[in-house]
C-alpha cells in the first residue's frame, strides 16, 4: 500500500534532483509525479532545437529560470554544414519572452542569434542573469550593447568562440555605473579593441567577478592594472602576451599575478613571448587548468610552465609541446585529467614538430586520472593504442585525429583496427569516440560489441562496406550521436537499422554512399523522425532514387519537419506539400 | 516500384528491403589494395577472397558476421579512396573541405605568431561562410616532386615524380616504363628492333639492375628498406645500378646485404 506524499513535500524532494535524466526519469513514475516535476523543472536542456517546438516545451514546463538550447551539427564547427541551415533562436525567445518572463539563464550552442534577439533578450527578462553563447554567430557588438546597456541584474556574459560582428569596442560602456553583478566576462573570440578604461572601471566595480577572459587586442602591459583590480579573479584569459621586454613591465606583472591567490584557470597568451612567461611561475602550482592553445612558444618554454603545474588537470596546448614536453607533463602532473593537443600547422605535410604518438603513450601511462584525450598528430601504431589502452581504462573520452587521412599503422602498415579495437574493448567508460587513421569493418565490429557506453562517434575516411554502420547502429546501444563523412556507408545499413535512429539525438553523413530513393524511404517510414538531405537542384522528385546524397542529416523530432530551411535542404519522405519548401 | 508502403505496420524492415536486391546472401568482395570504389553502390559480386554473409534482419540479430581473419595492409602505400571532394594523396593539390577537423580560429596560430593582428580568419567581421572557407585552404600543398633518375648504360636520364606515386611497387613499375625502351635502344647497336625487356627485380636484388638512391645526407643507399613517405621525404635523386656493381661500390665491405 502506497501513502502518497503532499504534492509540496514531493516537490521539496525533486528539487534536490537536478540532472535532466534523473529528471525525466521521475517524470515517467506516475501522472501525478509528471505533473508535480513538471511544474518545479526550473531548468531545461534542448539537445537538438529541432527535436521540439517552443510552444511544446512552455506547455510542459510552464515556470522555468534556466534554458540551453544545442542547434546546428557538430560538423558545423569544420564548415561542412552551410550558411543559412538554421539553428535560429529567435523564435525560441519571443516565445520565452511571453511565458517566461522571469528567465535567468540562457545557453546556446551553434545557434544563430541576431541583435533583434539580444534585444529581445535584453528587454524581456527582468531577472536576467546569465548569457552564455558557445560557437554562435549572427550577431554583432550592437547586440551587446543592448545587453550591457538593459541587464541590470546580469552575472555572466560569456562569448566562447562565437563569430561575432565587431562594430566596435564602445558597447562595453553601455554597462552602467551601478552595474555591479558582473561574476563572469569572455570576450575572448572579439577582435576589435574595447575601451580600456571602461573595461578597467567596470572590472573595479564588480566585487564577484570571478572569471574573465579578454580579447587579443588588450596588450599585456595593461593586464597588471586589471589583475590589480580583480585580486579576486579564478579564470583569466590575458590577450596577446607579448611586449618589448621591459623590467618595469614585468615586475609590475609578476606582481599582479602573485596577489591573484584565488587564480586556477589561465588561458590567452596569443603570440606569447617568452620573456613574459615567468611572470606566471608564482602561480604555476595553484594552476588546474592552462590553456597555451593559442601560443607559439616551444617546448623548452612549455616544459618550464608545466613542471611547476603540479595541480594541473586540463591542459589545452600545440603540438610545439612535442614528446619532450609531454614527457615532462606525465611526470610532473599526476592529477591531470585533459589533454588537448591541436596542430600548429594542420596542412603542411611534415612540420618539423618532433610529437610523436610516444608523447601520447607517455601521458597516459604517467597520469593515473586522465580521462578524457583530445589528439592530432601525423603517425600512430596499434602497439600504442593498445598500450594507452591497457594503462588507461578509465578514459571516457578518446578523439585521435592522425592528420593524413587513412594512414596505417606506421610501423606494420596495417590498419589501425586492433588498437582502437583495444580502446573500446578496455575502456568500459568510453562515451566519446573519433576515430582516424587507416581502418577497415573490422574496427566497427569491435566497436559495436564492446562500445555499450558510447554516446558520441565520429568517423571519416573508414570502413569497407555496410556492415561497418550495421555493427555500429546494431551494437552501439548508448549511442545519441553519430558523425560520419567519406565513408562507404549506404542505404542497407541505413534502412536496416532505421528503428535505432528514433533512440538517437542524431545522424550526420556526408560524402557517404547514400542514395536519395533510401532517403525517401526512411522519411516515409520513420514519421518521428526527419531526414533531411542537402541538394542544390531545383527539383528533387527530377533526381533518379539511385543518385547519391551529398550530405544526410537525420534526427528525432516530435515537432515534424521544419519550415525555416534554406532552399538548399529538403525534408525526405513527407508529403508532397511538405517537401518542397 | 515500392510495395506495400500503403499499409502502416510493425514490420518495417522486410518492406524496406524489398527495394534492395532480393539476394539474401550478399558477397561484398574485397580488394587486394582496399581500393574503396568510391560510391559505386554495386559491389555485389563472388569475392574470392573474403564473403560476408549479410543477412538482413532487425536490429540486434547478430546474423552479419566477418567470416575471414582481418586483412593486413599489404603494401607500404596509403588506400585511395575514390571520393570525389576529398584528396588523400598528396599527388593530389586539392585540400579536403573540413579535414583536419579544427576550428577556424585554430587554424593560423602559427603563421599569424608574428603579427599583431587578430587572426586572419578572425570572428571580428562576419565574413560569409564561403569566402572564409576558400580562404583557408591548406596552406602548402605538395606539388609534383620531381627528381632525376639515370640508369647505368644510359647517357639520358630522366626525371620522375615521386608524388605520383604511393609504394615501392609502382615506382618499380614506373622505373621500367621509363627506362625499359631507352636500354633496348642503348643495346641495339645494330640498328635491329630488338625485343624489350622488362626491368625487374629492381628492390629485391634478384633482377639485373637493383635502384638505389642519394639521400639529403649525400649517402647512397639502397631503396626499400624504410616506410615510403619517410623515403620520399629524404631522397634527392634515383639511380639504376647493376646488382653486379654493388659489391664493386661497397670497398672493403665484405658482406654486402641483397635484401630477398
Amino acid at each position: 500500500m502506497v501513502y502518497s506524499f503532499p504534492e509540496d513535500v514531493l516537490e521539496h524532494v525533486f528539487s534536490f534532483i537536478t540532472s535532466d535524466k534523473d529528471r525525466n526519469v521521475v517524470s515517467l513514475v506516475c501522472k501525478s509525479w509528471y505533473e508535480i516535476e513538471r511544474w518545479c523543472r526550473r531548468r531545461i536542456f534542448v539537445g537538438n532545437c529541432y527535436a521540439v517546438s517552443p510552444g511544446i516545451v512552455i506547455r510542459r514546463f510552464p515556470d522555468v529560470k534556466s534554458v540551453e538550447l544545442k542547434g546546428k551539427p557538430h560538423f558545423a564547427d569544420f564548415n561542412l554544414v552551410p550558411d543559412g541551415w538554421g539553428g535560429y533562436v529567435y523564435p525560441w525567445i519571443v516565445e520565452f519572452s511571453r511565458a517566461y518572463p522571469w528567465l535567468e539563464e540562457i545557453w546556446l550552442k551553434r545557434m544563430v542569434v541576431t541583435d533583434e534577439s539580444l534585444e529581445l533578450i535584453s528587454k524581456s527578462f527582468k531577472s536576467f542573469k546569465v548569457l552564455v553563447l558557445s560557437s554562435c554567430e549572427g550577431f554583432s557588438t550592437d547586440g551587446l550593447a543592448a545587453i550591457a546597456a538593459n541587464c541590470r541584474n546580469l552575472r555572466v556574459l560569456d562569448l566562447r568562440e562565437s563569430e561575432v560582428e565587431d562594430l566596435s569596442g564602445h558597447w562595453l560602456s553601455h554597462f552602467s555605473d551601478t552595474f555591479t553583478s558582473l561574476e563572469s566576462l569572455n570576450i575572448a573570440c572579439l577582435g576589435s579593441e574595447v575601451s580600456f578604461s571602461a573595461l578597467e572601471r567596470l572590472v573595479a566595480r564588480s566585487p564577484n567577478l570571478k572569471t574573465l577572459k579578454l580579447n587579443r587586442a588588450v596588450p599585456l602591459d595593461k593586464l597588471s592594472t586589471l589583475l590589480h583590480r580583480a585580486p579576486q579573479l579564478v579564470d583569466f584569459g590575458t590577450g596577446a602576451y607579448s611586449a618589448e621586454t621591459r623590467p618595469d613591465t614585468y615586475s609590475s606583472l609578476s606582481e599582479a599575478f602573485s596577489h591573484c591567490k584565488e587564480l586556477k584557470d589561465l588561458s590567452g597568451f596569443w603570440d606569447a613571448s617568452p620573456s613574459y612567461l615567468p611572470a606566471i611561475y608564482p602561480i604555476c602550482s595553484r594552476l588546474t587548468s592552462l590553456n597555451l592553445s593559442y601560443s607559439p612558444i616551444q617546448s623548452p618554454d612549455i616544459t618550464k610552465i608545466i613542471t611547476q603545474c603540479c595541480n594541473l588537470q586540463r591542459l589545452l596546448v600545440l603540438d610545439y609541446i612535442e614528446d619532450t614536453g609531454l614527457n615532462a607533463l606525465a611526470m610532473s602532473c599526476k592529477n591531470l585529467q585533459e589533454l588537448r593537443v591541436f596542430p600548429s600547422e594542420p596542412y603542411v605535410v611534415n612540420p618539423n614538430v618532433s610529437l610523436t604518438e610516444q608523447g601520447l603513450v607517455s601521458v597516459c601511462e604517467g597520469c593515473p586520472k586522465l580521462e578524457s584525450v583530445l589528439f592530432f598528430c601525423r603517425q600512430m601504431s596499434n602497439s600504442a593504442l593498445i598500450t594507452i589502452a591497457r594503462t588507461r581504462p578509465n578514459l571516457k573520452c578518446f578523439r585521435l585525429c592522425i592528420i593524413e587521412p587513412q594512414a596505417p599503422d606506421y610501423l606494420t602498415f596495417e590498419p589501425l583496427d586492433s588498437g582502437f579495437g583495444a580502446i573500446v574493448e578496455h575502456c568500459k567508460s568510453l562515451t566519446r569516440l573519433s576515430l582516424s587513421g587507416f581502418l577497415t569493418d573490422r574496427v566497427f565490429e569491435y566497436i559495436g560489441t564492446h562500445g555499450k557506453k558510447l554516446k558520441m562517434l565520429s568517423l571519416a575516411f573508414a570502413g569497407d562496406s555496410d556492415l561497418g554502420l550495421h555493427y555500429i547502429l546494431s551494437g552501439c546501444e548508448s549511442l545519441r550521436k553519430l558523425e560520419i563523412r567519406d565513408c562507404p556507408f549506404g542505404d542497407k545499413a541505413l534502412l536496416a537499422n532505421a528503428d535505432k535512429l528514433e533512440t538517437m539525438r542524431s545522424l550526420w553523413m556526408s560524402s557517404c554512399s547514400v542514395s536519395f530513393g533510401a532517403c525517401k524511404l526512411l522519411g516515409q517510414k520513420m514519421p518521428r523522425v526527419n531526414v533531411e538531405v542537402m541538394d542544390e537542384s531545383d527539383c528533387l522528385d527530377c533526381k533518379p532514387d539511385g543518385c547519391l546524397v551529398e550530405k544526410l542529416y537525420v534526427y528525432r523530432t516530435v515537432a515534424g519537419p521544419r519550415h525555416d530551411m534554406p532552399h538548399f535542404i529538403w525534408t525526405m519522405g513527407q508529403d508532397p506539400a511538405y517537401s518542397l519548401n | 516500384m515500392e510495395s506495400g508502403y500503403s499499409r502502416v505496420d510493425e514490420e518495417i524492415h522486410p518492406q524496406l528491403l524489398d527495394l534492395i536486391p532480393k539476394e539474401r546472401n550478399w558477397f561484398v568482395k574485397r580488394d587486394d589494395d582496399h581500393n574503396i570504389e568510391g560510391r559505386s553502390r554495386s559491389r555485389h559480386g563472388n569475392g574470392d577472397e573474403k564473403k560476408l554473409e549479410l543477412r538482413l534482419g532487425p536490429p540486434g540479430v547478430e546474423d552479419w558476421s566477418l567470416s575471414d581473419t582481418p586483412k593486413s595492409y599489404k603494401s607500404p602505400a596509403k588506400a585511395s579512396a575514390n571520393v570525389p571532394n576529398t584528396s588523400q594523396k598528396r599527388s593530389a593539390p586539392a585540400p579536403v573541405v573540413g579535414w583536419p577537423p579544427i576550428r577556424s580560429f585554430r587554424k593560423n596560430i602559427a603563421s599569424s605568431s608574428s603579427k599583431q593582428a587578430p587572426p586572419s580568419d578572425s570572428q571580428n567581421v562576419v565574413v560569409p561562410d564561403n569566402v572564409a572557407k576558400k580562404e583557408k585552404t591548406m596552406e602548402t600543398c605538395q606539388k609534383g616532386f620531381f627528381v632525376k633518375i639515370n640508369m647505368n648504360g644510359v647517357p639520358i636520364g630522366r626525371k620522375v615524380d615521386l608524388n605520383a606515386y604511393d609504394s615501392y611497387e609502382k615506382l618499380s613499375t614506373a622505373v621500367d616504363e621509363l627506362f625499359r625502351g631507352l636500354l633496348a635502344a642503348q643495346k641495339d647497336t645494330s640498328g635491329n628492333q630488338e625485343q624489350e625487356k622488362a626491368i625487374t627485380g629492381l628492390l629485391d636484388g634478384c633482377g639485373e639492375y637493383t635502384l638505389v638512391y642519394e639521400d639529403n645526407e649525400g649517402d647512397r643507399m639502397l631503396v626499400g628498406d624504410v616506410p615510403w613517405h619517410m623515403f620520399v621525404s629524404t631522397v634527392k635523386r634515383l639511380r639504376v645500378i647493376k646488382t653486379s656493381e654493388i659489391s664493386n661500390i661497397c670497398l672493403g665491405s665484405k658482406q654486402v646485404k641483397i635484401r630477398h
